[in-house]
């Protein structure tokens, strides 16, 4: 291809090319054809010997009345979508409880209680704002708004993927991918996404045409990734199942969800529909795409790996991201310069642009705390709230974390912060649309050895997020 | 593994099914060690086609957790664990499923570098018993340039299911390697799977690979010269002949490897980079 481009061959290296194409081109015929021929021939001989099946084929038609029905032109979007808002709802609905049991007994009572404690044995001030103002109160609001949803959401997606109907979702998708000129396979590296993006990215290996390939990897930030989807959850449950009358509250908060992973999937489309007519020209190769037979999931085991693998793993993250967070939250907030707290001093700075954002200056300086993990925007954004807003104590009061009602102390404590349901509605954008994490950046350099499409890969969401998130704030005002 | 000695009578007894699918009977044998790698006395490979159970296979046997999911494409790099058997360790290789050797996309090239030129002790084939012919495809090519290989005919709980009846001996006497029918999702059959693994790598069972017909004369004349100038320019090259074929048939992929000199590197670690996959920058 590029004999011209490559290094300087050793003299018996070019020997061995040259006489190579010498032979090859005396040879009659296609060799490679006909090696493939004789492999056929000969699986189908050793087959016919070995494998004796039924008469009247005993495969249950069941596999194909269902691909009928769901991958059907009329029916394969609605189920996709019926089917992840089903999700989404079981989720927000289910957690409501175990994160309110939970926030009672991390954080209204066990965080006075180590504060009585520590003041007990003596600590200074300082050690305890840190430790248990800080760095506990961090870890305790990980666990508590983060474990239940994810308990949830996690088992459920994984034993849809054991099931088998992820390579239906991929066929769905993949004439719109074709529309876009991008790969079907893509949808692959789409739905790995939703897990993690480095993961994302890396799965794009299974396209081999690097202009398709790199498509895919800049675009698998527009998949919702497993340190995003608290922040959905309790956005969309906070702020617009509020919205509407309280029985209809966690549909409205479901949809909502649906709504932003659906945006972000019809962003990958149209940001490779648009990258091919503009930097990555070129004609979407063909490909063949397998779907497996339907496997019934194992649901224990199922539900063992996902809470181990998944679950667990996401905490972990967290709670190691969230613990010198905290720390450092709290320190910016209680050293003064000038008169005010560093924390303070960078919220007021950041407030304008945030504001004209329709954000405001906790959530964007919580963004680039968050750079190394997506996982720690929300105990980052309360924590920030708290402290700025001078109210440590908020956890004290009654409440629970995820009821919609009015006491919520989390909604509270927003309130107080200055939020409303467009801040709510604003950061869930804003979340699908911003920089990946540092760790997919680095897989992104690793994948494509480019710092070029590295900045792009990190450039094109956040620009998208600051127009999107602009434009929403222009909307609001002038309905509200 | 605490080292009893065994009488050569007492290892020679063939296990009864019923020992053989119990799980004491294999735990006292099986040690999954994990990604403790260590010294390993084998390396194991698992390849196979895509969304056969490879990795459902390592799990088993190594303990491990790789994500494993009901679609293709889902392990797309090497992925290595350890167990021990009846006293040997054992290094297994996790291979990106591959529908063929001679294809090219990135996560296929990882597969087919490392069966080529990291030269694994056992080859463990795992294919789909219900959907065996398109499977045997990679399973001939692997034979092509493999001396020792088990196949692995997973699923057979779902052939089963589907009323397919799998002659694994009759499989076995043509191909000549050993062929054990799994269903590795429920454990079983896998207890017979390492004792077909032993088998091979210590020598007890000699594989005669099934081998397609020999070219006609011509291109036989061809081979033979393109193999002498592929091993002057690279001694130690394994599976010459091979990369022979594909310059015959014109393969982008291998001459690239060649021009770039990414052969001579193949040839010089012996072991395949981590990172096998080409950068996607177009």
């Amino acid at each position: 291809m590029n004999e011209t481009s490559a290094p300087t061959l050793a003299p018996e290296v070019a020997d061995l090319l040259r006489t190579a194409q010498q032979y090859r081109q005396r040879l009659q015929g296609d060799l490679h054809e006909q090696v493939v021929e004789a492999i056929y021939t000969e699986a189908e001989r050793i087959v016919s010997r070995a494998v004796s099946s039924p008469a009247a084929p005993a495969r249950p038609t069941f596999d194909r009345t269902l691909d009928r029905i769901v991958t059907s032109r009329l029916w394969g979007f609605p189920i996709m979508f019926a089917l992840f808002a089903v999700m989404f709802w079981i989720t927000i609905s289910g957690a409501n409880v175990p994160s309110g049991l939970l926030a009672e007994l991390l954080v209204e009572r066990g965080h006075p209680w180590l504060r009585e404690l520590t003041l007990a044995w003596g600590w200074p001030d300082w050690l305890r704002g840190l430790t248990i103002d800080g760095v506990y109160l961090a870890t305790a609001w990980v666990v508590s708004v983060m474990l239940p949803p994810m308990a949830i959401f996690f088992p459920m997606f994984t034993l849809l993927e054991d099931f088998g109907y992820l390579p239906r979702v991929a066929f769905n998708l993949d004439a719109l991918f074709r529309k876009a000129g991008a790969h079907g396979k893509q949808a692959m590296s789409l739905m790995m996404g939703f897990g993690c993006n480095a993961a994302g990215v890396v799965s794009t290996r299974i396209i081999d045409s690097p202009r398709e390939r790199l498509l895919a990897i800049l675009t698998n930030n527009f998949s919702l990734c497993n340190g995003r989807w608290p922040t959905q959850f309790l956005m969309a449950t906070l702020f617009v199942g509020a919205l509407v009358p309280a029985p209809w509250s966690s549909l409205a908060a479901a949809a909502a969800v649906t709504g932003v992973a659906a945006l972000g999937v019809a962003l990958t489309f149209l940001v490779s529909w648009a990258l091919t007519r503009t930097v990555l020209k070129g004609q979407p190769s063909a490909f063949s795409l397998e779907l497996p037979p339907y496997r019934p999931p194992r649901l224990w085991q199922t539900l063992y790996t996902s809470l181990l693998d998944r679950t667990l793993f996401v905490l972990w993250r967290a709670v190691v991201f969230a613990v010198p967070a905290g720390a450092l939250i709290w320190l910016s907030a209680n050293v003064h310069v000038g008169g005010d707290s560093i924390a303070a001093h960078l919220v007021r700075t950041l407030d304008p642009v945030a504001l004209w954002l329709g954000l405001n200056g906790v959530i964007l300086l919580a963004y680039v705390l968050a750079i190394p993990a997506n996982e720690i925007v929300i105990p980052t954004v309360l924590m920030l709230t708290v402290l700025v807003t001078g109210t440590p104590e908020a956890g004290a009061g009654a409440g629970v974390m995820f009821e919609i009602e009015d006491d919520n102390v989390l909604k509270q404590l927003l309130l107080q912060g200055g939020w409303t349901a467009l801040t709510g509605i604003n950061l869930m954008l804003f979340s699908l649309l911003h920089n990946p994490c540092s760790t997919t950046l680095y897989t992104i350099y690793k994948e494509t050895g480019s710092l070029r499409w590295t900045m792009w890969a990190a450039l094109l969401p956040l620009g998208l997020g600051i127009v999107v998130c602009f434009l929403v704030a222009r909307l609001w005002q002038l309905f509200a | 593994m605490n080292s009893t000695p065994q009488s050569p009578s007492a290892a020679a007894l063939p296990a009864s099914e019923a020992c053989a699918s119990c799980a004491v009977f294999r735990a006292a044998r099986l040690r999954k060690l994990g990604v403790r790698i260590g010294h390993a006395d084998f390396v194991v490979a698992l390849a196979g086609n895509p969304n056969t159970g490879k990795s459902t296979v390592f799990n088993a046997l190594t303990g491990l957790r790789q994500h494993t999911g009901n679609w293709p494409g889902k392990t797309v790099t090497r992925a290595e664990g350890a167990f021990e058997y009846n006293g040997h360790r054992y290094k297994l290789v996790d291979l990106p499923g591959t529908y063929s050797l001679l294809s090219t996309s990135p996560d296929e090239q990882v597969a087919r570098d490392f069966l080529l030129f990291a030269q694994p002790d056992v080859t463990v084939i795992v294919a789909d018993a219900t959907r065996l012919e398109r499977n045997l495809n990679l399973v001939l090519q692997v034979l092509e340039i493999t001396d020792r290989a088990v196949l692995c005919v997973n699923l057979m709980d779902e052939a089963e299911r589907h009323g397919l009846q799998i002659d694994t001996r009759q499989l076995a006497r043509d191909l000549g390697v050993p062929v054990v029918g799994t269903a590795a999702r429920r454990g079983q059959g896998l207890a017979e799977l390492l004792q077909a693994i032993e088998d091979v790598a210590t020598g007890r069972v000699r594989c005669r690979p099934h081998r397609l017909p020999e070219p006609p004369p011509a291109l036989r004349e061809a081979i033979r010269v393109l193999v002498e100038k592929l091993e002057r320019a690279y001694p130690g090259l394994p599976n010459a002949r091979w990369v022979a074929m594909r310059l015959l048939a014109g393969d982008e992929s291998i001459l690239n490897a060649i021009r770039t000199g990414e052969l001579a590197e193949l040839v010089r670690s012996r072991t395949v980079r981590e990172t096998a996959a080409q950068p996607a920058t177009p």
